[in-house]
């Protein structure tokens, strides 16, 4: 078996396969609404992980590219009745242009600096949402988003809308694993690991920064256009600095650095608040517990940190040291 | 042809606050040569280093290097032009693979973006496919093949040292700029560095060397360039070197001789 088919394509089909037969088993709407928002969360967390986990890049106002596809698909759409798969290409041309309007100057910061850069510029784009009125509804939201519809059916049966959420966010993970494993990847976390060195051999580090920026804004943006189309009704409360840290919780709880725990972050966290419904009054408490519980014991995050302890099992079978984490 | 000049610098200065850390240096590196710049601990050897990799921007002075003047290029710019460079305290791409860090080094001399990594059409897959072959081939020159699948940060101290010149040569450089690969080498390691360096030599390329270990920079330097203080002390052969009465008061002792 090639180290392609065994890494990439087996674990990718047999997740697709997976999902195919889902709702086969699964039929209640509650159900499936919920994996409807995992897909969701695990399209906005790949592109954040590539942001993030791998190029080092913090961005804390990740919830302002969602809601920019959002917007820009529910204005279009339903004020202007422009059709839903244009308004998605629109949406992801003004995140594209925003992001790199954001991106050239701000990834000059570095650390702290550009994570308040990136919180200040959530903050503002969600004002913005919440102020202007006449375009975006305001603090009561925009109504009448219609469902998007494929080949003449229309797609407001939430199986349809799980297949087409899940078909575009598991090509985000194909195109995620694909990016990671080549010359760009590797430049990416090269200039995680020491950007100096990576410099030095020749990568454009700014260029690189700004390019992943970029990329990882277009995922939450096609992100938020689905999700816009599958609710119909958006308000700037979605798309606010709660947001952006919960997705910076999915990243690391999932495990920097690693595309199939962006996957786990996003179905671990999207799922938990419905398990702790009957706690309802400490689920903040216990999310916060959990947090800090994998912030101290695997700070690689769960995935990372199984797929180390197996990693050091195996190299001292085969009496390679094992990595210093 | 052996007069001819790769590296140039012309008067070139830097100041850090008031601290002057390279004043007015002028000197020149001839191609295939491997020459060594000495000098005591913050004579300005790394900092000149910084300024020919472009990590730093002169205050004044030029750069030339094949005949073309440059002043403000970034490191990376600089190593598409054939400059490529370790660090004195090795800096690894530490949790990468070793043949990770070494392909990186390709990174220069490719082309694949994030569109075509993200799709590989055949001749993405065919650039990846030649980037670990030629990546694997540098390997087995500086001899760490065998270490190819190890976590970086896991090689013991003297490998990482030869992983770092691997991933410079991997960038294809004409000028390698080598800054005190031999400290923290034991004998027997620092003897094997001189012999990789005369093999490096012999692929035509021309090695600039910051180096403490006297044996070394004597045994293997055809010139070596003296610095105190910021400025060039004097400029020679390793035997001119060692007999000239300014360097020998520098490292003994500047009093010793007023």
């Amino acid at each position: 078996m090639s180290p392609f088919f065994r890494h990439r394509l087996l674990p990718v089909s047999a997740f697709a396969l997976l999902l195919a037969l889902l709702p086969l088993v699964v039929t209640s709407r509650y159900y499936l609404n919920l994996f409807i928002f995992i897909g969701i969360h695990t399209l906005l967390t790949l592109g954040l992980n590539l942001l993030m986990g791998y190029a080092g890049q913090i961005s804390l106002g990740h919830a302002a590219f969602f809601g920019l596809g959002a917007y820009t698909s529910g204005i279009l759409t339903a004020t202007y009745h422009v059709s839903p798969w244009a308004a998605m290409g629109a949406a992801v041309l003004v995140t594209i242009t925003v992001a790199l309007l954001i991106g050239i100057p701000s990834l000059k910061l570095t650390g702290y600096y550009l994570g308040m850069a990136t919180l200040g510029f959530g903050i503002i784009v969600n004002i913005c949402f919440r102020e202007l009125g006449g375009l975006t509804g305001g603090p009561s939201g925009l109504v009448g988003i219609p469902p998007l519809s494929l080949g003449g059916v229309v797609l407001d049966e939430p199986r349809y809308v799980y297949y087409l959420i899940w078909a575009v966010t598991l090509g985000a993970l194909a195109v995620s694993l694909n990016i990671v494993d080549s010359r760009v990847g590797r430049a990416l976390r090269a200039i995680h690991d020491s950007e100096v060195a990576a410099r030095a051999s020749g990568v454009d580090t700014a260029r690189l920064k700004i390019w992943v920026f970029v990329v990882s804004a277009m995922y939450a943006s096609l992100a938020g256009s689905l999700y816009a189309h599958f609710v119909t009704f958006i308000s700037p409360s979605s798309f606010g600095f709660m947001f952006s840290v919960k997705l910076v919780t999915m990243v690391v709880v999932g495990g920097m650095a690693s595309v199939w725990g962006a996957v786990f972050g996003a179905a671990t966290l999207t799922a938990l608040p419905e398990v702790l419904a009957a706690f309802h009054d400490y689920e903040i408490l216990i999310f916060g517990f959990i947090l800090m519980v994998v912030m101290i014991f695997l700070p690689q995050g769960l995935t990372r940190g199984c797929l180390d302890l197996a990693e050091r099992w195996k190299f001292c079978r085969r009496g390679i040291p094992a990595a210093k984490v | 042809m052996l007069d001819r000049v790769l590296l140039e610098t012309e008067r070139l200065s830097k100041s850090f606050g008031g601290v002057r850390a390279v004043q007015e240096v002028s000197f020149s590196v001839r191609p295939g040569q491997i020459k060594g710049i000495i000098g005591p601990n913050g004579a300005g050897k790394t900092t000149l280093f910084n300024l020919i990799t472009g990590v730093y921007r002169p205050d004044a002075g030029l750069i030339r290097f094949d005949g073309e003047t440059y002043a403000g290029l970034a490191p990376n710019q600089m190593a598409e032009r054939g400059i490529a460079r370790t660090f004195q305290n090795v800096e690894l791409f530490e949790r990468m693979t070793v043949l990770e860090n070494i392909m990186v080094g390709r990174h220069p001399r490719t082309r694949a973006g994030f569109i075509s990594a993200a799709f590989r059409p055949g001749g993405a897959r065919r650039e990846e496919r030649l980037i670990r072959e030629q990546a694997g081939e540098i390997l087995r020159f500086v001899g760490i093949a065998d270490k190819a699948d190890w976590v970086s940060s896991a090689l013991p101290f003297g490998l990482q040292r030869l992983l770092e010149i691997g991933r410079a040569l991997a960038t294809e450089p004409r000028l390698l700029l080598l800054d005190e690969p031999a400290s923290g080498l034991n004998a027997v390691e620092t003897r094997d560095l001189g012999r990789l360096l005369g093999r490096i030599r012999e692929q035509g390329i021309t090695v600039l060397l910051v180096e403490h270990d006297m044996s070394l920079t004597m045994e293997t330097c055809d010139e070596i360039l003296v610095m105190d203080y910021g400025r060039p002390l004097a400029e020679g052969t390793p035997r001119e070197i060692q007999r000239n009465p300014q360097v020998i008061a520098a490292y003994l002792g500047e009093e010793l001789v007023a």
